[in-house]
């Protein structure tokens, strides 16, 4: 179904971004910026809105809403279309993308309040929005990597909006190098996918030419073997592989995590916005987007699990020991996305979406939160200097209570819902891409995190918002003084910035019942209600022993246009009485666990919030110092000592100054010719003379004797 | 039959000319001296065309010799400028003294 009005959806921003950066520069009136860059992004969300959910609408049918823009690339028979479609998977992203990227814009407008570079904040902002939405609406590879692309260009360039502070602008230089080296197996994975599939495009549109689509491919193709070797044999394994290091550098997963906790130089909102709700989602997105490659790719289901898994628990473990608000908050971003990856990796792509908008809402929340707590407390994100925050910022608090309880994993808050289903679809995950047994110990690696979370996110809401008042001492440190410290009062954060909280406060309690397994809701009615599973079922491939595993193959197979019939094809999941107790008996123990999280973290922190914490944690393992001392000097010293002394130096200009070196010295030798004596200049004149008749009188005589 | 001079005499004659000239420029350190040595070779070659001329009883290389002569007028007209020149800033007609290619 064609629908021109999908463009809107990325064209809004970009306009906003443009007025913004051309008019708003100008202007400099914080409320004609703010009004245009938070106005195109609602314009988005609205569009969004109602092309998801109007009678025919992208969430309501099986049919893509398609916009085929024009035609971009045609090489051949390669082609990339500029075109965009929305289906159940991109239309979910784009609702929550427009929707929680509309609340930090709000938000943003009253935590920028005053700073010079109003505009250029929002230009930047807006030209995000239009990059993510680009990326996820983008109806071939080509063009999500152009959305893939901008929002790393938009990443730098926010994170690095304080350019004049030297960690900024080294927090934006690292995020974007790291970045490029998941691209290149992005771009890789791309390549393999066009010379295996002989298509980029993600849906067939007979109406513009894409005759098929990359996924068809795979639907007839048999899974390859779960052996490392079949990592190089360049079938769907290898791209699986390709595109999951591409994932990799773009949300943050070892061992390309690095630059994402130093992005949170950049302002709040952006950390909010890019760094936890959207573009480090974008990773998973991609690879949802290309289950039906990952589910013929067990070897790279298995690596992404593990991926995930390790990332998780070791991104909690450094969380536990940050002082710095929002070095706590983006290690567990971290911890966060790598149980995303845990779930692509068992095969559970509809749990790791499920997380991914949970996840949007409360760590926008806590991030949106934190921003509110800095901005009350004076530009101060040392938690050591805070403390009793709630009798002070009482609605902040309110609202981080619950995306605390969200994330910890309370029941009833959305967190609880998602990442249970997290653990429980690794616990019965099938043995198609994890050995028997193996299974086990991922959950208990994903256990062993969510405990650690409830932990750091108690001492992190301790340390802020109960305990003793640290903000009146004085603290005589090395803190490289941008404000002095002292006499801060901390106080609330005005309604625009309240507001958004509340909101996002409000999804983050209640965004967890849009996927309550049937497991939980059978204790209300027999009503399977679990809807995100029901809406995004179809357009997500699934390993083969699961549940949904014929449908989407069968799908895929048939000609778009016979979709509508076989959505009829879609058998109601049946629940053995002892899948579900089981899935009860885990869902109290992730609560027990939560609960246990949140009462050590009470007993240890409320009596010492300053307690000191083992140092390889509080210096992240000293990762940093390691990929310094492995890669960055070597690859320096290789540079400055190969590189610049040996080929710049001797080989390049070695060979231009030898050159030069000859002109002269053959200058310097036909200088004794120019002793400037005319005579001499006669002298040599004869001598050439008689050179040359002597010549001709030679072969003259030559050529008579024959 | 009459006496008429053998080509090989006037050839004989204007090499000896020529390469008297050609002595001249290299051993003479007066300019004016080496521009007349100059003038005396341009009239070897004159005469060795006039010669030819007489001999192929062709008028060519008669016309040459004109050519040849208007060439020398104006070298001369040149050539004395240039001496003059050089006269009045070093005071000495020496070439030796012009050694440094420049004034």
């Amino acid at each position: 179904m064609e629908n021109n009005l999908l463009s809107l959806i990325i064209f809004a921003p970009l306009a906003g971004a443009a007025i913004n950066w051309f008019i708003g520069r100008r202007v400099r009136d914080e409320r004609f910026i703010g009004f245009i860059a938070c106005g195109s992004v609602a314009v988005s969300a609205i569009v969004a809105f109602y092309l998801a959910f109007n009678s025919n609408g992208a969430l309501r049918t099986e049919q893509p809403v398609l916009d085929h823009i024009w035609t971009w690339l045609q090489v051949g028979t390669f082609r990339a279309d500029f075109a965009l479609g929305m289906d159940r998977l991109s239309g979910t992203y784009a609702l929550f993308v427009t929707f929680v990227g509309f609340l930090i814009h709000v938000f943003a407008v009253g935590y920028m309040h005053g700073e010079e570079g109003f505009y250029r904040f929002f230009a930047f902002l807006n030209l995000f929005m239009f990059s993510m939405l680009t990326l996820v609406l983008g109806d071939n590879f080509v063009l999500m990597f152009v959305g893939w692309e901008g929002v790393g260009l938009c990443s730098y360039l926010l994170i690095g909006y304080y350019f004049d502070r030297k960690e900024a602008a080294d927090a934006a230089k690292k995020a974007f190098i790291t970045n490029r080296i998941g691209d290149w197996g992005f771009v890789m994975g791309i390549m393999l996918t066009f010379m295996l599939t002989g298509s980029v495009s993600f849906f067939a549109n007979p109406a513009s030419g894409a005759t098929h689509s990359a996924f068809e491919f795979f639907a007839t193709q048999a899974a390859d073997p779960f052996t490392w070797k079949a990592i190089f044999a360049g079938g769907a394994t290898s791209i699986a592989v390709l595109l999951f290091i591409g994932a990799a550098g773009k949300s943050a997963q070892i061992p390309l995590y690095v630059w994402l906790p130093d992005a949170m130089a950049g302002p709040t909102p952006v950390s909010a916005l890019i760094h936890a709700a959207t573009m480090v989602t974008a990773g998973i997105y991609m690879i949802v987007r290309c289950s039906a490659i990952f589910v013929h790719a067990p070897t790279a289901m298995f690596i992404v699990a593990i991926i995930g898994a390790a990332t998780a628990l070791f991104a909690a473990t450094i969380g536990l020991a940050q002082n710095d608000i929002k070095k706590v908050l983006a290690y567990s971003t971290i911890s966060q996305l790598g149980y995303m990856f845990l779930a692509c990796g068992v095969g559970a792509f509809v749990a790791a979406i499920f997380h991914v908008i949970t996840h949007a809402f409360f760590k926008a929340l806590l991030f949106l939160g934190s921003g509110s707590v800095i901005n009350g407390m004076h530009h101060e994100q040392d938690m050591r200097r805070m403390g009793n925050l709630k009798k002070y910022m009482p609605i902040t608090f309110a609202t981080m209570l619950t995306g605390w309880l969200a994330i910890s994993g309370i029941p009833i808050f959305a967190g609880f819902f998602s990442k249970d289903e997290i653990l429980w679809k690794t616990w019965s995950a099938p043995g198609f891409s994890i050995p028997v047994g193996f299974n086990k110990i991922l959950w208990g690696i994903g256990a062993i995190t969510a405990f650690l979370t409830a932990v750091y996110m108690t001492r992190m809401m301790v340390m802020t918002f109960w305990g003793s008042e640290r903000f009146r001492e004085q603290h005589h440190d090395q803190h490289d003084g941008h404000h002095a410290h002292g006499s801060v009062e901390p106080h609330e954060s005005p309604w625009i910035m309240t507001v958004p909280l509340i909101v996002l406060a409000v999804l983050s309690t209640i965004g967890g019942f849009i996927g309550v397994p049937y497991a939980l809701s059978s204790f209300a009615s027999s009503k399977d209600q679990n809807v995100i599973e029901h809406t995004l079922d179809p357009v997500i491939a699934s390993v083969p022993g699961s549940h949904a595993a014929t449908t989407f193959e069968a799908k895929l197979s048939a000609p778009l246009e016979q979709g509508e019939t076989n959505a009829a094809a879609v058998v109601h999941e049946t629940h053995s009485a002892e899948e579900i107790n089981s899935e009860r008996l885990l869902a109290l123990i992730s609560v027990l666990i939560a609960l246990a999280g949140i009462g050590v973290g009470f007993v240890i922190f409320m009596t010492r919030p300053l307690l000191q914490l083992p140092r390889i944690l509080e210096n992240k393992y000293y990762v940093d110092e390691i990929y310094d001392a492995a890669l960055i000097h070597p690859i320096e010293a290789a540079s400055r000592e190969g590189l610049w002394k040996i080929f710049d130096v001797g080989v390049l200009d070695g060979i231009l100054h030898s050159i030069g070196e000859a002109v002269t010295e053959a200058g310097r030798l036909g200088r004794y010719l120019q002793a400037g004596l005319v005579r001499g200049y006669a002298a040599i004149i004869l001598f050439g003379a008689l050179l040359l008749i002597g010549a001709f009188a030679f072969f003259s005589f030559q050529a008579l004797a024959r | 039959m009459s006496m008429e001079p053998h080509l090989s005499w006037y050839l004989a004659l204007s090499a000896l000319l020529f390469t008297i000239g050609v002595v001249g420029v290299i051993i003479k350190r007066n300019v004016i001296a080496m521009f007349m040595c100059i003038e005396l070779m341009l009239n070897a070659v004159n005469l060795t065309f006039v010669a030819f001329a007489s001999f192929f009883q062709d008028v060519t290389g008669q016309l040459f010799v004109f050519i040849v002569m208007t060439v020398a007028a104006a070298e001369a007209a040149v050539g004395l400028g240039i001496i003059i020149a050089i006269f009045r800033n070093r005071e000495s007609l020496d070439v030796d003294d012009a050694s440094i290619l420049k004034l």
